[in-house]
């Protein structure tokens, strides 16, 4: 396996892990009863706002930790540059993110006009944030091992 | 010859035809050149000699030449534009 494909996996794991864990602190310390019955815009917003920071970071401590212990074990260095088959790549699988995202937003939309409560709109909008993520990495994933 | 047009027209619209290259053979043939070396000489990364060789990608006009110059080759000894072998 590549440094690019191991890279990508560490990412799509990293994306995971920290999502579930904030998610599960969120829900455990400021959530009674169901998620969906909440209303207070302020909480969605926060949520959202937080997610972002958290996953940046989070993302970086586990990249250098990923990097440091490739270097040990493989002693392979990370490329210091993206080539054209890496721009390629980025540019698709930012495509297929985008494009994830977009399905979500409308569909969240679309809750909203058929009548769904508040909650939902923005329980599918997060999903949508961390779905188009993980197709980032995943479409990453494929096409460096499927090609193109 | 008319025939012969309308059927090479069909395989490329159909996208039968496939972009082979001879840089594993020239890589051994030059000192057996790393990869990496290789990568280093074209200014690419390694990710993308392996891609290549594998016939997982068809480099851009600029990269197949550089290649060539690490070669010292033209294009034509180094790529080749076959049709696809379906036996496979």
């Amino acid at each position: 396996m590549s440094f690019q494909e191991k890279r990508n996996l560490v990412s799509l794991l990293s994306n995971l892990l920290i999502s579930i864990i904030y998610f599960v602190y969120v829900i455990q310390n400021y959530v009674s009863g169901s998620l969906t019955d909440i209303t207070d815009f302020r909480f969605w917003g926060a949520v959202i706002l937080i997610l972002i920071p958290v996953q940046i970071v989070g993302k970086i401590i586990l990249h250098i930790i990923f990097t440091i212990i490739n270097k040990i074990i493989t002693n392979e260095d990370e490329p210091s540059f993206s080539d054209e088959l890496d721009k390629l790549i980025e540019l698709k699988a930012a495509r297929n993110s985008l494009i994830l995202f977009m399905i979500g937003f409308v569909i969240s939309m679309a809750s909203l006009v058929i009548g769904m409560p508040i909650a939902l709109m923005f329980i599918i909008l997060i999903l949508s944030l961390i779905s188009s993520e993980v197709i980032w990495d995943v479409s990453h994933l494929y096409l460096y091992r499927k090609g193109f | 010859m008319f025939h012969i047009s309308i059927y090479i027209e069909k395989d490329f619209k159909m996208g039968k035809y496939i972009i082979n290259n001879n840089i594993r053979k020239f890589r051994f043939n030059n000192g057996e050149m790393t990869q990496q070396q290789l990568a280093e000489k074209a200014g690419v990364t390694r990710q993308t000699i392996v891609s290549m060789e594998k016939g997982k990608y068809s480099p851009s006009l600029e990269l197949a030449f550089r290649i060539a110059q690490v070669f010292n080759v033209s294009l034509d000894e180094l790529f080749s534009y076959d049709l696809k072998d379906n036996s496979n």
